[in-house]
């Protein structure tokens, strides 16, 4: 019988078997179309609901003209982190990450710090009062002939005319004083979180930086994080309704977390001005362990409130700008670490805001007021994560961030009844990083790092949020504008940390009185008694 | 003698359920690709970091090299893509069985299901040594011995195509009935 075959053999019945699949194939990219146009018309819809804009970076200004001469005053372990930030690591640091054998295989710490842009800055003096740490932060500074002069006064630094700004990174109950003494001798400052250690020298401070000619940077570096960027927006849109409860937490639960630093063995009465280190602080014999975990004391630092709390406040203020807090309310205990230490370990804050109001999708009337929740455990290390709670949605904010519609929210209702929207799967997630892979070592690295206090990103590529701070410090001192934590941002972060240690300390509500801008109800004396006059 | 593979006769049963695997399977490969190719911002990067196991050390380093990471990802799509409209078209599918059983040896030895092993990604199911990785890699180890698209499927045209261009000749005229009989007889 003859086949319908052509001249190279192949029938009818070969084609037709041959090409038996392509009716599945065509199915194939008929659902999948199907589905991604599904997909995309769903996430479109939300997206224009939303209106959220994944914000580009506020742009900070050529760093050209002449090197800006800078005083770093306090060589500790941040001081070391700020001066490397400004381009200056320290010999020790780069041996110690080349022979880091715990890194991460994919660490790129040191590509990441030889890759970073610079900020044309010459470190001009170190100021310590541990010799150790002043020549440490010498050798970190010497570069192309250039040495950088060693103090260890800081009134002799601020003497000298070659200075222009300084980095103050000295424990708390030093910040004011010297950034109070730099502004009035001209000198630009980016002094380090908590701003002041007291109230008294807090208003001071204010006043100080107010009339001061010089910039004046507080160091809340999570301001340059790409993600807070978008929150604002989400939260300029809305997006959450009517928030009425803000939760933040610390949780760590390692020795470096709980500030139990290493006690250096060189340190003793020769090597130390312990003096210099006092300060204001009542005085007491050369004690190694206040000197080096002064962290745990009240006379130099400020406890979870100063040191932790700033941050998340700060966060959120830089979102909302709740300002400071009508009512705080604290409590907690020192029961994880009983090593003789002052402040607490586990600690517990409620800001109230009775008149907080940024709109509703509700009733107008219906709602007003928020509180402000901070939850510390130096004993759990578990990530309860940052949630800002409104009656439409609830943000999850960190380095990434995620938006969860409510279910019964008023505004989002009809499009979860549409299957549009689903509670249970984020309306908005941004996470700028899904181009780059991280690499943090340490659990209080990591810690930081999911707050964006370490790095963010640009582009996708990871940078370390310190030096984005100090370069916008630095664009302000040499093309003008506008610093995002300014005197302003550092008043209402000092002010509600105090609030809170206060409120700990002397176990009653502290209310703030925004008209005569005090705190009200304390006489000086029962102030002055906790030395927080 | 060994019997060629393309010489293999299936019933009717085990013919169909054999092209309906290598569909699914193809199915699922361009899917898989499409997916990536479709989504710019798609990379192995975090599947690579959250390697555990023997060779985690291989795979994280990729995922730590930008520019090894770009290549990966795109070896990735593309395979994923071509292994799958191999198996789904039937065409040179030997080969696309061999790069399917290659892509899923790496997912496999990146993610083994191994004893005292957790990964930060959640898995669906259950599982003990045997993931579903594994079985469709021997699933398409099974489909490399017992090929089907030299039956139905473009490599019965390619091998047409090929035999008479390279012989000169066409092959052995055969009636409806041998053919019929050769595509439905089980080897013995």
């Amino acid at each position: 019988m003859q086949d319908n075959r052509d001249k190279k053999g192949i029938a009818r019945r070969d084609i037709l078997k041959g090409l038996a699949a392509l009716p599945v194939l065509g199915v194939f990219f008929a659902s999948a179309g199907f589905k991604s146009a599904h997909d995309k018309r769903i996430r479109n819809s939300i997206l224009q609901e939303l209106d959220v804009k994944a914000a580009a970076p506020p742009p900070s200004g050529p760093m050209s003209g002449p090197p800006i001469n800078i005083g770093i005053i306090g060589f500790g372990g941040r001081g070391e982190h700020l001066t490397r930030a400004l381009g200056y690591a320290t010999p020790q640091w780069i041996e110690l990450i080349k022979n880091d054998t715990l890194a991460p295989p994919h660490d790129t710490r040191l590509k990441d710090y030889f890759e970073q842009e610079n900020l044309n800055v010459r470190i001009a003096g170190i100021c310590d009062v541990f010799d150790v740490r002043t020549e440490m932060g010498v050798a970190a500074g010497a570069r192309n002939g250039h040495q950088a002069k060693a103090y260890r006064d800081y009134r002799a630094m601020l003497d000298d005319p070659d200075i222009e700004a300084v980095v103050i990174a000295t424990p708390d109950h030093w910040h004011a004083p010297i950034a109070i003494a730099a502004l009035q001798a001209g000198k630009h400052v980016y002094l380090e979180k908590c701003m002041t250690h007291k109230l008294g020298e807090t208003y001071e401070l204010y006043e100080t930086a107010k009339n001061a000619q010089a910039i004046f940077q507080v160091g809340h570096q999570h301001r340059q994080t790409q993600s807070f960027l978008t929150a604002q927006d989400i939260i300029r849109k809305n997006v959450l309704g009517h928030i009425s409860l803000i939760q933040t937490n610390t949780n760590r639960n390692d020795d470096v977390g709980a500030w139990q630093y290493d006690i250096h063995p060189d340190a003793n009465p020769r090597t130390v001005d312990w003096q210099g280190f006092l300060g204001n602080a009542p005085s007491i014999p050369f004690d190694a362990e206040q000197l080096f975990r002064w962290r745990k004391y009240w006379a130099y630092g400020t406890g979870l409130s100063g040191d932790l709390l700033t941050h998340d406040y700060d966060r959120i203020n830089c979102l909302l700008n709740m300002g400071i807090p009508s009512v705080v309310t604290a409590s907690g205990g020192i029961y994880t670490h009983r090593d003789n230490r002052e402040v607490p370990d586990v600690f517990q804050v409620v800001m109230e805001y009775p008149d907080f109001f940024m709109g509703s999708s509700q009733a107008e009337g219906k709602e007003k007021g928020m509180a402000f929740l901070y939850s510390a455990s130096l004993g759990n290390q578990y990530d309860r994560g940052t949630l800002l709670m409104g009656h439409d949605a609830t943000m999850q904010l960190g380095q990434a961030l995620a938006v969860y519609a409510d279910p019964v929210s008023t505004r989002y209702l009809p499009m979860i009844e549409e299957g549009i929207i689903q509670p249970d799967v984020p309306i908005y997630a941004y996470d700028p990083s899904a181009e780059g892979i991280d690499a943090v070592t340490g659990a209080t690295a990591k810690y930081f790092a999911n707050k964006g206090l370490m790095y963010t990103y640009r582009d996708g590529k990871r940078v370390d949020s310190t030096y984005l701070h100090l370069r916008e410090w630095l664009s302000v001192i040499r093309n003008g504008g506008k610093v995002s934590a300014g005197i302003e941002e550092g008043f209402e972060e000092a002010i509600s940390a105090h609030m809170a240690t206060i409120a700990y300390r002397t176990g009653k509500r502290v209310e703030w009185d925004p008209v005569a801008r005090r705190i009200k109800g304390f006489e000086d004396g029962a102030l002055e008694a906790i030395g927080m006059a | 003698m060994k019997t060629p593979a393309s010489a293999l006769r299936y019933s009717p049963s085990q013919l169909n359920l054999l092209v309906l695997l290598r569909l699914a399977i193809g199915w699922h490969f361009l899917y898989e690709g499409i997916v990536k190719l479709w989504n710019p911002g798609w990379s192995a990067g975090s599947f690579l970091v959250d390697s555990k196991g023997l060779f985690s050390g291989l795979f994280q380093a990729m995922a730590a090299n930008p520019g090894v990471l770009e290549v990966i990802d795109f070896l990735n799509v593309w395979g994923l893509i071509l292994v799958g409209l191999g198996l789904m078209l039937g065409a040179l599918t030997r080969w696309a069985a061999i790069g399917g059983i290659v892509l899923l040896g790496f997912y496999y030895l990146s993610h083994p299901a191994l004893i005292g092993i957790q990964y930060a990604m959640p898995t669906e199911g259950s599982y003990l040594f045997i993931n579903k990785n594994l079985i469709e890699l021997l699933s398409l180890a099974v489909l490399y011995v017992f090929p089907t698209s030299h039956i139905i499927g473009l490599d019965r045209l390619l091998n047409r195509w090929f035999t008479r261009t390279d012989s000169g000749s066409a092959p052995a005229e055969q009636s409806p009935a041998q053919r019929r009989s050769q595509e439905t007889n089980i080897a013995s």
